[in-house]
């Protein structure tokens, strides 16, 4: 009895913190930025309670135009992100020696000890119209003036799949690791072809990291500030820049907070459709054990 | 106001932040101040503190937007003296009441510019009680490369065709302003009029979007701006001042020049937060900053002019030329103070300035 007890108490200590941080650090200021959400405000220190902050949105296209934009880049970045990451997480997990594994997976993970900004800088540096690549396009006589590369949507899309393509790299790479090589030739001893032993083997057993990594990618590009306020150019608007727009520069927490909500809501919608179109649920992919 | 801070100015303010914070725990005082980058150099800290041995500065960097919103975010508490500019004082506090009003007797206002004293009582008193006292002006207008780019001479010839692609501006308030200036409005004297201060946003819009051709980019900070002029792919600007007279340091073919419809002037004031804890500390450092040989270092990290009686001679001296290059009498005589924003404009400005960003053109 005593011992269970014991147990019981390290099972409550164990989880305390987990429980804190879930509650205090995120459901509570969810509830709070809902809250938010539904305060309209009517003049300087008037409030009423109401749906009007979301009717605004719909009524407004510059903002829903701006979360579709976004939506749409993120789903971009994410493709791509797959097709990147796919064959280096394959070459990872089944081709590379089991020495050199650790060394190719470390240079995977390299960049992302460096900080988001000074990353975003680091193209600047290199794509700007006196920049490395615009120089170097000029010395070798490939281009006759000065080129620039930043400030336009391209730009956001390559600085984002370099961002969060680690993301979908390492899903894959465990998910791969895990798959027997006897299932490939068992699929090339029953005369499937390459593409068919790739369709109707890897990618099935592949799917719940395919999955994960593309909601993680998913919701990394559709959440990020930094780059596509760096990279982006004068055409370039992305939802979270409006939402701190409207918290910082228009003193509108209550519309700010409605914007949070319906990217919370959107992109938790894309992500379902994600996972009924490919017949996965979230238990078999992020998850998953 | 000058040199916004980029991010990492911002991140190592953070992180100056964190390690004063263990140091200075064991000190009697704290003086939080929450400021511009380049309005608390060390060496004026360094000095401060020797003087005040009991007193520990600590730095957070900022911007007004932000300013207003993190004092918003805690109904004034966290920092003991605070640097808006004028114009963001009135509206922030009849609506979030997030500072208190100031001691005048505590303060040595006789060593101040008296109209810019005078300007700054006009602009923040409620109910008969001063909230802020002048510290630093400037003014925003353009930057040119004379070699290049000698005919811009007004905000609207940054959208001259002949300079495509090689124009830049900050998309903020500040520009439509200036913009409903240069189209022969007086915005100031419409503030009141909100009927009317739309009709003159909506024709602001319409020269923006169709100037969004021409501009290469919109700047973020005073490093994003230098970048783009130093490296010549910009030869014409939006620009303050200050970022404008540190530029002229490094090449003298980049200058500032004041619109011809007057440049915008601004005052950085020093405001209390309303629940400051460091009253005294913050006075003792308003006065200190405000000392003659102070002015000097100070004017040095941020490039704009003390509100003292001469500031403009208590500059570095290669600051004081440039600032004799910019301004002849007639600029100074010109120069268009920010007026109060009332309540509620900025919500208008700023669907103004989405519609600008979102439409598109190439």
């Amino acid at each position: 009895m005593k011992s269970s007890d014991a147990s019981r108490l390290t099972l409550i200590l164990l989880f305390t913190p987990f429980a804190l941080w879930i509650i205090l650090l995120v459901i509570l200021p969810q509830i709070g930025v809902g809250w938010l959400s539904l305060r309209e405000k009517l003049g300087p220190r008037e409030y009423a309670f109401g749906f009007g902050n979301y009717l605004d949105f719909f009524r407004e296209p510059i903002y829903w135009n701006t979360l579709l934009r976004t939506a749409w880049i993120s789903v971009l970045v994410t493709i791509l992100a797959l097709f990147i990451g796919f064959p280096v997480a394959w070459y990872i997990a089944k081709i590379a020696r089991q020495r050199s594994r650790a060394a190719l997976f470390l240079m995977c993970l390299i960049p992302l000890w460096v900080s988001d900004l000074v990353r975003a800088f680091g193209w600047i540096l290199l794509l700007r119209e006196t920049g490395i690549i615009s120089g170097a396009l000029q010395w070798a006589g490939l281009s006759s003036g000065p080129v620039e590369l930043l400030y336009n949507d391209i730009t956001v899309v390559i600085g984002m799949v370099y961002t969060v393509v680690l993301f979908m790299i390492v899903p894959l790479v465990s998910t791969l690791d895990g798959m027997d090589n006897a299932l490939l030739e068992a699929g090339y001893n029953l005369g499937g072809s390459r593409l068919t032993v790739f369709r109707r083997i890897v990618i099935p057993y592949a799917m719940p990291g395919i999955v994960a990594g593309c909601i993680i990618t998913f919701m990394l590009a559709a959440g990020s500030y930094l780059t596509p306020i760096l990279l982006g150019g004068k055409n370039s608007m992305w939802f979270t820049e409006q939402i701190y727009e409207q918290f910082v520069t228009r003193y509108n927490w209550e519309s700010g907070a409605t914007f949070g909500v319906l990217l919370l809501v959107f992109t938790s919608g894309v992500v379902w459709l994600g996972l009924r179109l490919t017949g996965q649920n979230l238990a078999s992919t992020v998850a998953k054990e | 106001m000058t040199a916004r801070t980029t991010l990492i100015a911002r991140l190592l303010a953070a992180t100056a932040c964190a390690t004063a914070l263990c140091i200075g725990a064991a000190q009697a005082e704290t003086l939080r101040l929450l400021t511009w980058g380049g309005y608390a150099p060390d060496n004026v800290i360094a000095l401060f503190e020797k003087e005040y041995p009991d007193i520990k500065v600590e730095v957070t960097l900022s911007n007004n937007e932000e300013m207003v919103a993190k004092l918003r975010a805690t109904g004034g508490a966290g920092f003991d003296l605070a640097q808006p500019s004028h114009d963001r004082i009135f509206a922030a506090q009849s609506e979030f009441e997030i500072y208190k009003p100031l001691d005048l007797t505590q303060i040595e206002t006789g060593k101040m510019q008296a109209n810019l004293l005078e300007a700054v009582k006009a602009n923040t008193t409620i109910d008969g009680a001063v909230y802020a006292v002048p510290h630093q002006w400037g003014t925003s207008g353009l930057v040119v490369d004379v070699t290049k780019a000698a005919d811009v001479k007004d905000w609207s010839d940054l959208c001259k065709e002949e300079h495509k692609g090689k124009t830049s501006m900050r998309l903020r308030r500040t520009i439509l302003l200036g913009m409903g200036f240069s189209l022969g409005y007086d915005p100031f004297a419409l503030y009141n009029d909100t009927a009317a201060y739309s009709e003159m946003l909506d024709k602001v819009a319409d020269k923006m979007i169709a100037c969004k051709s021409v501009i290469k980019t919109y700047w973020n900070g005073g490093d994003d701006l230098s970048t783009l002029l130093l490296s010549g792919e910009v030869v014409a600007s939006e620009s303050w001042d200050s970022t404008a007279f540190k530029l002229y340091g490094e090449n003298q073919n980049l200058v500032y020049v004041p619109p011809a419809s007057g440049a915008l002037t601004w005052i950085d004031t020093f405001v209390i937060p309303a629940k400051g804890r460091a009253d005294d500390a913050a006075y003792k450092w308003i006065n200190f900053v405000m000392r003659p040989e102070i002015v000097t270092i100070m004017s040095d990290s941020t490039g704009a002019i003390a509100a003292v009686e001469g500031g403009i001679e208590l500059l570095p001296e290669a600051k004081k030329a440039a600032v004799k290059l910019a301004f002849d009498d007639a600029a100074i005589a010109n120069m268009k103070f920010f007026a109060n924003i009332p309540p509620g404009l900025e919500d208008i400005e700023g669907k103004v300035l989405e519609r600008i960003k979102a439409a598109s053109g190439n």
